[in-house]
C-alpha cells in the first residue's frame, strides 16, 4: 500500500483504485445474475429407452414405408422393408438437425434440406452428413392371436 | 492508441455535428435553487423505466403468454431459471417505484408550474406517459394469469364496459371477447411488449428532446434565487449527482426486490370465487375506491357507476391540458387556483387511497418523500457563490 503523502498523488491513485474497483464490483454483481438467467437451466427429462410404434399393418407404413417415432422428445424414423422385416435410425440428420424422411422407390433415406442421402444401414452415401444414423432395435412384439404384432423400438 | 481515437472521432467529425453537441454538453447548465433537487426526479422515473426494458426482455426469454402456460412459465422463472426469482421481483419492484416517481415528477413539475410557456408539449407528452406507464401496469398485471390478476383484469374491464355508447365496444376490445380468457391474456401481452413500448419510445424521445433543447425551468418564485446564484454545470457535476442517485436507487431496489420477493399467488380459474381482497395496484386505488362508493342504479340509461368514471376521464385531461387553461401564470407568474386545485387532487387521491388500504401509511408515504426530498437536497446540494452576471444559465435565457 503506497504511502498517503500531503501532494495528494497517491490519493488520488488510492481513490481511483477504489472508484474502479466499486465499479468493477456493481458490474460484476449486474451481469453475474443476468449471465446465469440468461443460460437456460437443465431440466430433467424422463430418460426413454424403448417406445411402441403401433401394429405392422399401420396403414401410413403401408403407404409411405416410413413413420417418424416420438422415442421421448427425439424423434426416430422407422423403416417397412417387408411385413417382417423393419428397422429404425435416429431421425435428425447428422448435418444439421433436420429430420430425414424415406424414399421407397429408391429405398434410401433422405434429407431434405441439404440433400443427405442414407443407405438402409444408416451410412452416409451422397451429401454433406459427417456421420452415419444411430441405428435403433426394432422387435415385433405378438399382441394376442389374429392380431397383428407391435412393433416396439428401443435403443440398440 | 490515442492516433486511432483521434482518428475515430475525425471519422465522425467528418459525418456528424459532433464538435456542436460536445459543445452543447459542456455549456449545458442546471439552475441552482432551494427546489434543484426536483430536477432529479424525471432522470429517476426513467432510470427504473431503464429497468423495466432490460429486465422485461429478460423475462420474455422465459414468460410463455397462453392460458395454459403463463402461471407455469412464470412458476418455472421464480423457481427453476436461476436468478429468475430476483429479476422478476425487481421488474415488479421497479415497476411500482416508476411509477411513484413519475407521480412524484408530476406533482413536483405542476406544483412549481413548470408547464408554463414554452413547455406545453413536454408536459403533455409528460402526462401521456404517465397513462401509458399505468397502461403498462394494467396489462403486466394479469401476465403472470394469477388469481389476483384474473379478478383484478375482470373488474378494471368491467368498468370500462360502463361507459356509455362505446362501452361494451371498450370492453370487448380490451378483453378480445366477452370475458376475460386466454384470449386477453394474448391481447395484454401485445399491449405490454409491444404497443405501449413503441408508443413510449416516440413519447419519451420527444420529451427528452424538448428538455434538452428548452433546458430545465425555473420556477417563478426561485427567479430572483437561482438569479443570484451560479448554475451547476451538467458534465460533470448534475451528471455525477443523477448518477449517485441511480447507484443508491439500484442497491436500495435490489435490496427491497431480494427481501420482499414478489408473490405469485395462485394459478387463475375462471370459476373459483373472487378473493376476499381483490384490489388493484396502489395507483388505481383512489378511483376503484371512489367506484365501490357509487350505488347501483341509473339515470337516462346511464348507470351511476359511469358518472365517476367519466369525471376521472375528465379530470385525466384537464390535467394534460393544464398549460393551455391556466393562463395567468404566463402573465404574472402566480396562478393560486391552480395550486389550490393540484392540493384538492392530492388530499382526495392520497386520501382516498388510504381509505381504500383502510391504512394511514398513504399519509406517511407522502411525508416521507416529502422529507426524501429534503434530505436530497441537502446531499445535492451545489454551492458555486453566487453569479458572476454574464454566467446565467442558458436554459433561462431562452425563456424571457
Amino acid at each position: 500500500m503506497t504511502e498517503i503523502t500531503p501532494t495528494g498523488k497517491s490519493r488520488r491513485g488510492f481513490l481511483n483504485w477504489f472508484l474502479g474497483t466499486a465499479a468493477g464490483a456493481l458490474a460484476v454483481a449486474v451481469f453475474y445474475p443476468v449471465l446465469r438467467f440468461v443460460s437456460p437451466p437443465e431440466v430433467p427429462e424422463a430418460s426413454t429407452n424403448q417406445v411402441e410404434a403401433g401394429p405392422t399393418n399401420d396403414p401410413e407404413l403401408l403407404e409411405k414405408g416410413f413413420k417418424i417415432v416420438r422415442f421421448g422428445a427425439d424423434p426416430v424414423i422407422l423403416v417397412r422393408l417387408s411385413d417382417t422385416e423393419f428397422r429404425a435410425f435416429a431421425g435428425t440428420c447428422t448435418h444439421l438437425d433436420c429430420i430425414v424422411e424415406f424414399h421407397k422407390d429408391k429405398q434410401r433415406i433422405w434429407c431434405n434440406c441439404h440433400n443427405g442421402d442414407y443407405n438402409l444401414q444408416g451410412q452416409v452415401v451422397a451429401g454433406p452428413p459427417p456421420k452415419p444414423l444411430e441405428p435403433f432395435k426394432v422387435d415385433l412384439v405378438a399382441k394376442g392371436s389374429g392380431q397383428p404384432k407391435t412393433i416396439v423400438v428401443s435403443r440398440a | 492508441m490515442k492516433t486511432l481515437a483521434r482518428n475515430v472521432r475525425a471519422w465522425f467529425d467528418d459525418r456528424l455535428p459532433v464538435a456542436e453537441a460536445q459543445d452543447f454538453a459542456t455549456h449545458k447548465t442546471v439552475p441552482t435553487h432551494r427546489f434543484s433537487v426536483f430536477y432529479y426526479l424525471g432522470g429517476m422515473t426513467m432510470f427504473f423505466f431503464v429497468i423495466q426494458v432490460v429486465t422485461g426482455i429478460l423475462l420474455m426469454l422465459y414468460y410463455r403468454p397462453s392460458a395454459d402456460g403463463a402461471f407455469e412459465s412464470v412458476e418455472f422463472i421464480m423457481t427453476v431459471v436461476p436468478f429468475g426469482w430476483l429479476i422478476r421481483s425487481i421488474h415488479s419492484w421497479s415497476a411500482n417505484l416508476m411509477v411513484f416517481f413519475a407521480f412524484v415528477h408530476l406533482a413536483t413539475v405542476y406544483f412549481t408550474k413548470s408547464y408554463r410557456k414554452p413547455r406545453e408539449i413536454t408536459w403533455v407528452t409528460g402526462c401521456i406517459l404517465l397513462f401509458i406507464a399505468m397502461a403498462f401496469g394494467f396489462s403486466g398485471y394479469l401476465l403472470p394469469w394469477n388469481q389476483l390478476a384474473f379478478f383484478a383484469t375482470k373488474v378494471g374491464t368491467d368498468i370500462a364496459g360502463a361507459i356509455p355508447i362505446v362501452g361494451e365496444w371498450t370492453l370487448r376490445f380490451l378483453r378480445g371477447g366477452d370475458r376475460v380468457t386466454g384470449g386477453t391474456l394474448s391481447r395484454f401481452f401485445g399491449w405490454h411488449v409491444a404497443i405501449l413500448p413503441a408508443i413510449t419510445a416516440v413519447l419519451l424521445g420527444i420529451h427528452l428532446l424538448l428538455v434538452q433543447i428548452q433546458g430545465m425551468s425555473v420556477p417563478p418564485k426561485q427567479k430572483d434565487e437561482a438569479a443570484g446564484k451560479r448554475p451547476m454545470k451538467f458534465f460533470p457535476d448534475f451528471a455525477t449527482r443523477d448518477l449517485w442517485g441511480w447507484i443508491l436507487a439500484l442497491g436500495v431496489l435490489a435490496a427491497i426486490a431480494a427481501l420482499f420477493p414478489w408473490e405469485l399467488g395462485e394459478k387463475a380459474d375462471p370459476f373459483a370465487p373472487a378473493y376476499k381482497d381483490i384490489r388493484p395496484e396502489w395507483y388505481f386505488m383512489f378511483m376503484f375506491e371512489t367506484l365501490k362508493l357509487v350505488p347501483g342504479g341509473e339515470i337516462f340509461h346511464v348507470e351511476y357507476e359511469a358518472i365517476p368514471i367519466l369525471l376521472f376521464s375528465l379530470g385525466g385531461l384537464l390535467l394534460v391540458l393544464v398549460p393551455f387553461l391556466d393562463r395567468k401564470v404566463n402573465r404574472t407568474g402566480e396562478s393560486p387556483l391552480f395550486t389550490f386545485i393540484g392540493i384538492l387532487a392530492l388530499v382526495y387521491i392520497v386520501g382516498m387511497t388510504a381509505w381504500g388500504y383502510r391504512s394511514l401509511t398513504p399519509f406517511f408515504i407522502v411525508i416521507g418523500t416529502v422529507l426524501l426530498m429534503f434530505l436530497l437536497s441537502l446531499a445535492t446540494r451545489h454551492d458555486a457563490g453566487p453569479a458572476e452576471g454574464q454566467g446565467e444559465g442558458q436554459s433561462e435565457g431562452r425563456e424571457s
